[in-house]
């Protein structure tokens, strides 16, 4: 078979010792920081592994400007002022360099920095504007550039890609604070500088961290790079194939020998910029933050994003200096040793107690310090409306915030969040190696402007000011660019409400113009009316005086641009961007315009019952019940005619597209509402020509909505902090428990999963509503039991695989997992079912439920092919088949192993090929997951002494079905 | 822009029993689409059509995948392919093994063969139930039969063990098991009048008393087979009415017994030896496989009906009935007294659940 497992995302697998592997979030095999999922603690015990990136280059400057991406440096440079700062404040596309042919041969050849051909970008046009805005995708917000200051800024810092004088000026910026904090602030600002210095990579991927260690989020960083793969210039290569479309499935380290090197330059030569650019905005690291390629042909877009923060000082210091390693080692042996250690909430308490004496208190308790600058006020790295913060009103705040992490436990939420999508398509030439990449290139900013428009757009309707878990995936296929940016939009109360949106003719003379126009902006304020009902966004009123806003308009409000080449190039805008707008003005000048505004409200609204979100968890919701549906959707579209399509209609094809999964999806799940759908990925890819595959995996979890609300700042409340740290040394102590008694299965144990394992329990309590109720259980028996338990579970697992089915069934009734069973059974098939339920999330964890013990990764790949694709029921039915069996397979895993659940289940690959004139169909998929074994909170309220008696008999009999 | 896959798996897997039901019905997907629609789903949900197409597919490509296992419910319960809540299995079971009455009607008593599996397309045509529909019912009874028709033990337990059905579906289809294996005529026009439930209900009053596991729990095809050696005893029944005194003395304790307690007692007087000839008859011709698949034909001809046009109600002939069968204890003169009770208490029950318009 020509189908080749590897495909070039994915560009090499297995426990790699590649130093580029660990930066893909998707890759979780053996690397203990992919824990990218809810853990608190993770990073402080296993801290050390976390941040510090394997990463093999060079910190010495020089030594590193010696290296491939040096080149390319020096030819930024030498270019004019306003190309470079675009450069370097763009999150999105600074490195849109690619190797010209003349380089192909050699790395060391000089770069070519493509943009935008130039009209757009002459000073003063629109289009210049327009490219302004996109580089300032890194940053949070998308206000009027004002073009007259906000070039100089940028100008400074561009031109100081000399790390000091960035180090200086975020020094400076420290000071932007409120006043009482400002000496302190500072020094510490300066600590963490110092304790970050050394350090070259200051990249978490995880996006959970422990109540205050993010002090301040500054927004999204991002950064990509076209790329060319020079394999296909190989003629061996090429001889060997034969087959135009086969190559890219192939491996090419095997080609070219010195590839790896070249493409750990690309990843450092993005690192770095990502790097930069959270300098630029006055944080020190970088968190949530993923690594991403799209490849087609021997064109390669990586990409690279997450969040500019900065960390609490105190915490990180504990962890970075050699000693306080070492005090975390010397203390993680007590969590298994005993349960009455409280080690880690001494810990927590101390950085809470550290923070109030910096004077961090109030924010932190209120919820609202990490929405607060990081940067100087009156050097701002781009425009911003800066208002003082709405919940302290002591420190500044922008209007809005996006982020890569998930929404902060302790953050301060107003109602309900929703899932945002920005989606776009954009035709391209069929072109091959060089003028390929080009064209790439000069497509990618504008696409990165408009997705970030459209997000921006939809955010206002919603009548919300932050997006968190930002996912902007791009595409590229042989004919197009796909943009699909995700996110989880959520009212922060610290931020300033958003303004409307107000719609501007072109030609303010005609009537029955202005009478379409004024139809529309009444829909537009009926909508963002009818959304703000429906997320239950209601603010408490804040008089603007009180808060000293610099913004006199109490619906402050910003203007809006819109980056369609062909319709914006009107000089007059200028004049509107200038000075303080109250205008989030969106102008239609053409049909395309109408078209955009159109589709902007005819996003269909989550029916009634329904919330959806990317994040893992929806603040707001906190009575999660127990019941939860995994699912995978795929879907295969074919554009006829893709080049006779306007982009407008591949736009519109693409995003109904999506629209319509979403609307399947609440159809089909319409029985579980009220439900939230968390965690919803979509992955989009490009297999042929006209074919658009777009894959989604998420869970819906339905919500008691009359249940009366837990608590939802678990961070700011002590006590239940202090209790679900007790309750989580206990489990620790468990888990050690089960280590020891299990060890004719430890070889299946990943030693990192331990970290995990330990970490992300401790999450889990802190969300799981039932974490307080659970403490009220007596521990000493519980530890017992839980270890009774799994030993049970561990037996019936063993019987399982030895396909007894006696001693299953008398012993049924004794296990709290199939007493869980035994609820729903009917009285017929209970007695010869003995197959386990086993959960799939793509969660880090499971509502109502403890995770007493991680089992290992689960991490499978699976290639099938079929020769009798109709007789299967065609495409569709062959790959329900597959995919229904690889569910199958990955819980028949999981429940082999002992576990009952997988956790942070993802599909990482879901390749499909057909060739329906042979009757063939050839699909790769790669899935990946946690397995665990996991207890309901119900079951250890029900019946708490019945499974320790029972437990304890099994153990008792276990002796003779084990040897 | 075409939809050119279009899947969607959930780890539990999503049931919608208004859809199996409608594919179980047989209808094509596009048929199914359109009862949706019709049902006011859209409306409800808010839906538009080609997301109702494609979660229609959806269900359809599951419950194809599903279908073998059902064939074997024992092993829906114990697969690993597909999560399946156990009461959700217990429905897909319960309705995939559900009939509809008027098919039931037309092939009850038939042999389940290729032969009459060819004649499904009329029967479909004939009860308007879909062709596939037929297919799937008819597959259903013949799976059934094939699996208990050589099990020892009791005809509805093996049938709820192997099939995992409930009490009720269980022994309808120990019914029409023993109604395929005997070949009972069901189908003429004299007994259109009869109802599937009928006919399920004398064929365990038969099951019961007339099998050979009502004397020996413990032989092969206990419930399936009528004793052969009872039905060749029956004969000596005849002496009944063969006998000139018997019949007489039976008539006479027939008559004092019913005098004052049936309102169409003079009718009854007039009819008794009519009747009594025709109940003894049948039994005494039941040696005959012909005459035994016949049995429900002569009940209705020989007897029932001419009760009919004498106008004696439901209640009258259970009353007579019961004089007719006990009275025989007190003639002195007829030994067949076990006999004679194991054929009338069934006959009895047969006639009494069949005498309705």
């Amino acid at each position: 078979m020509w189908f080749p497992i590897q495909r070039p995302e994915r560009v090499s697998f297995g426990a790699s010792a590649k130093p580029w592997m660990p930066f893909d979030s998707q890759q979780p095999n053996s690397h203990c920081y992919r824990l990218e999922t809810n853990s608190e603690l993770l990073c402080i015990c296993s801290y050390t592994h976390l941040h510090w990136v394997p990463f093999s280059e060079d910190p010495n400057p020089v030594t590193h400007s010696s290296g491939p991406s040096t080149p390319l440096k020096n030819q930024t440079y030498s270019f004019s002022p306003s190309k470079s700062y675009s450069r370097q404040s763009s999150s999105s596309d600074t490195d849109l360099s690619l190797t010209p042919k003349t380089a192909a041969p050699s790395p060391e050849g000089p770069r070519i920095f493509l943009f935008p051909s130039s009209p757009p970008f002459s000073s003063g046009s629109p289009h210049h504007k327009s490219t302004q805005l996109l580089r300032s995708e890194a940053l949070h917000s998308l206000t009027p550039p004002h073009s007259g200051y906000a070039s100089p800024v940028c100008l400074r810092k561009t031109v100081s890609f000399n790390e000091e004088l960035l180090l200086t000026a975020s020094g400076m910026g420290s000071g932007s604070g409120g006043k009482d904090g400002v000496p302190l602030k500072a020094l510490y600002r300066q600590q963490t500088q110092s304790a970050f210095e050394h350090r070259e990579f200051p990249f978490f991927t995880l996006t959970t961290f422990p109540p205050g260690f993010l002090v301040h989020v500054g927004g999204v960083v991002s950064a990509r790079s076209v790329k060319l793969l020079d394999r296909i210039h190989n003629p061996a290569f090429v001889g060997i194939m034969g087959n135009t479309r086969s190559y890219k499935l192939l491996d090419w380290n095997s080609f070219n020998a010195d590839e790896p090197e070249t493409r750990d330059a690309w990843w450092a030569e993005i690192r770095q910029e990502i790097k930069s650019h959270g300098k630029a905005l006055g944080c020190h690291a970088v968190v949530g933050y993923s690594e991403s390629t799209s490849i087609c042909e021997e064109v390669c877009i990586l990409s690279a994003s997450g969040t500019a923060a900065v960390l609490n000082p105190k915490m990180l210091q504990d962890c970075s200096t050699e000693g306080c390693s070492e005090h975390r080692l010397s203390r993680q042996p007590s969590f298994f040793s005993t349960g009455s250690e409280k080690g880690e909430f001494d810990f927590f308490l101390q950085c809470q107690d550290s923070a109030s004496i910096l004077g961090l208190d109030d924010a932190s308790s209120l919820g609202c310090s990490f929405c607060h600058i990081p940067y100087d006020e009156l050097n701002m790295p781009f425009p911003a409306h800066l208002t003082y913060c709405y919940v302290c009103r002591k420190q500044k705040v922008p209007d809005v915030l996006f982020t890569t992490i998930e929404p902060p436990l302790e953050a301060a939420v107003t109602g309900k969040g929703c899932l945002i999508q920005a989606r776009l398509c954009r035709q391209k030439k069929k072109t091959q190696g060089e003028a390929n990449a080009t064209a790439i290139s000069n497509l990618l900013p504008f696409m990165e402007y408009e997705l970030h428009t459209q997000l921006m757009n939809k955010l206002k309707l919603r009548g919300m000011n932050a997006l968190f878990g930002l996912r902007i995936q791009i595409t590229v296929g042989e004919n197009m660019l796909m943009g699909l940016a995700s996110a989880t939009g959520l009212y922060l109360t610290a931020l300033p409400s958003p303004g409307g949106i107000q719609i501007a003719g072109k030609t303010p003379n005609d009537s029955s113009y202005e009478q379409h126009i004024s139809n529309i902006q009444k829909k537009i304020n009926d909508t963002i009316i009818k959304n703000r009902e429906i997320y239950e966004i209601n603010p408490p009123e804040i008089l603007e005086e009180l808060l000293g806003s610099p913004i006199p308009e109490t619906r402050q409000r910003s203007r809006l641009f819109r980056s369609q080449s062909e319709s914006s190039d009107d000089v007059s805008e200028l004049d509107l961007s200038h000075g303080k707008k109250d205008a989030f003005v969106l102008e239609i000048d053409d049909a395309d315009a109408v078209e955009d505004i159109h589709s902007l409200l005819t996003d269909t609204p989550t029916p009634a019952g329904f919330y959806s979100c990317n994040t893992e968890i929806m603040p707001g919701i906190n009575n999660w019940t127990s019941d939860l549906q995994m699912f995978t959707t795929v879907r295969v579209f074919r554009l006829n005619n893709v080049t006779g399509l306007t982009s407008h209609g591949l736009n519109k094809a693409f995003s109904d597209l999506c629209e319509n999964l979403l609307k399947t999806l609440y159809f089909k799940l319409r029985s579980m509402v009220p439900c939230c759908l968390c965690h919803v990925n979509f992955n989009v890819a490009l297999p042929e020509d006209e074919l658009i595959q777009v894959s989604v995996t998420a869970v819906a979890i339905t919500y008691d909505k009359d249940q009366a609300q837990y608590v939802t700042k678990v961070c700011t409340d002590k006590t239940i902090l202090k209790a679900s740290v007790e309750n989580e040394d206990q489990l620790q102590f468990t888990l050690e428990l089960c280590m020891e008694s299990q060890s004719s299965q430890s070889a299946l144990h990943f030693s990192p999963c331990k970290t995990m394992g330990i970490t992300e329990s401790g999450n889990l309590q802190q969300v799981t509503p039932a974490a307080q109720r659970a403490t009220s259980v007596d521990y000493s028996s519980f530890a017992d039991r839980c270890s009774s338990w799994i030993e049970f579970i561990k037996q019936k697992a063993q019987t399982i695989r030895r396909g007894s089915i006696k001693t299953i069934a008398s012993l049924d009734k004794a296990s709290p997992l199939a007493e869980a069973h035994t609820h729903h059974r009917s009285p017929i098939s209970c007695t010869t079912s003995t197959v386990t339920v086993v959960e799939m999330t793509p969660l880090s964890f499971i509502p109502g439920a403890k995770i007493a013990k991680y089992l290992g990764i689960i991490n499978m790949f699976f290639i099938r092919e079929t020769t009798s694709l109709r007789e299967e029921g065609g495409v569709s039915g062959f790959l329900h088949a597959f995919i229904a069996e690889v569910f199958a397979i990955v819980r028949a895993h999981v429940a082999a192993l002992g576990g009952n659940a997988v956790v942070s289940y993802i599909m990482k690959q879901c390749v499909f090929m057909e060739n329906a004139n042979k009757n063939q169909a050839q699909c790769l998929i790669n899935v990946s997951g946690d397995a665990v074994n996991l207890f309901r909170d119900a079951d250890v309220e029900s019946a708490p002494s019945q499974p320790q008696t029972s437990g304890l008999q099994i153990g008792n009999g276990s002796g003779d079905v084990v040897t | 822009m075409a939809v050119e896959l279009d899947v969607f798996v959930g780890n539990t897997t999503l049931i919608d029993k208004d859809v199996y039901q409608l594919w179980l019905d047989g209808y094509s997907v596009s048929d199914a689409v359109t009862i949706r629609i019709q049902s006011g789903i859209l409306e409800q949900t808010g839906a538009t059509q080609d997301v109702l197409e494609s979660d229609t597919m959806d269900h359809y490509r599951a419950f194809q995948m599903l279908e073998r296992l059902l064939h074997c419910p024992s092993k829906l319960t114990n697969q690993l392919l597909f999560q399946i809540p156990p009461p959700m299995q217990s429905m897909l079971i319960e309705k995939y093994y559900t009939f509809d009455e008027p098919f039931v009607r037309e092939v009850l008593g038939k042999k389940l063969s290729k032969g009459t599996k060819k004649d499904l397309d009329d029967v479909s045509a004939k009860t308007t139930i879909t062709l596939k529909s037929c297919r799937r019912q008819f597959d259903n009874f013949k799976r059934v039969f094939k699996v208990v028709e050589e099990m020892k033990g009791p005809l509805v337990e093996n049938i709820q063990q192997n099939f995992l059905l409930s009490d009720r579906l269980a022994s309808d289809y120990a019914a029409i098991v023993f109604f395929a294996n005997n070949r009972f005529e069901t189908g003429k026009k004299k007994l259109q009048y009869l109802t599937f439930e009928d006919f399920a209900s004398c064929g365990k009053h038969l099951i019961h008393n007339w099998t050979l596991g009502a004397v020996d729990c413990m032989v092969d095809d206990m419930d399936v087979d009528l004793d052969r050696e009872f039905l060749q005893d029956l004969k000596d029944l005849k002496v009944l009415i063969t006998d000139k005194d018997l019949l007489d003395q039976h008539k006479s304790l027939v008559c004092t017994a019913l005098r004052s307690k049936v309102s169409s007692f003079t009718e009854m007087e007039a009819n008794f030896k009519n009747l009594s000839r025709a109940l003894i008859n049948i039994a005494a011709k039941l040696i005959h496989t012909k005459d035994v698949r016949d049995l429900f034909i002569d009940l209705v001809e020989k007897f029932i009906e001419p009760c009919k046009s004498d106008r004696l109600s439901c209640n009258d002939v259970g009353i007579f009935l019961t004089q007719y069968m006990n009275t025989a204890r007190a003639l002195d003169a007829f030994k067949h007294q076990s006999l004679w009770e194991r054929y009338m208490g069934t006959i009895k029950s047969c006639i009494i659940t069949m005498y309705h318009e």
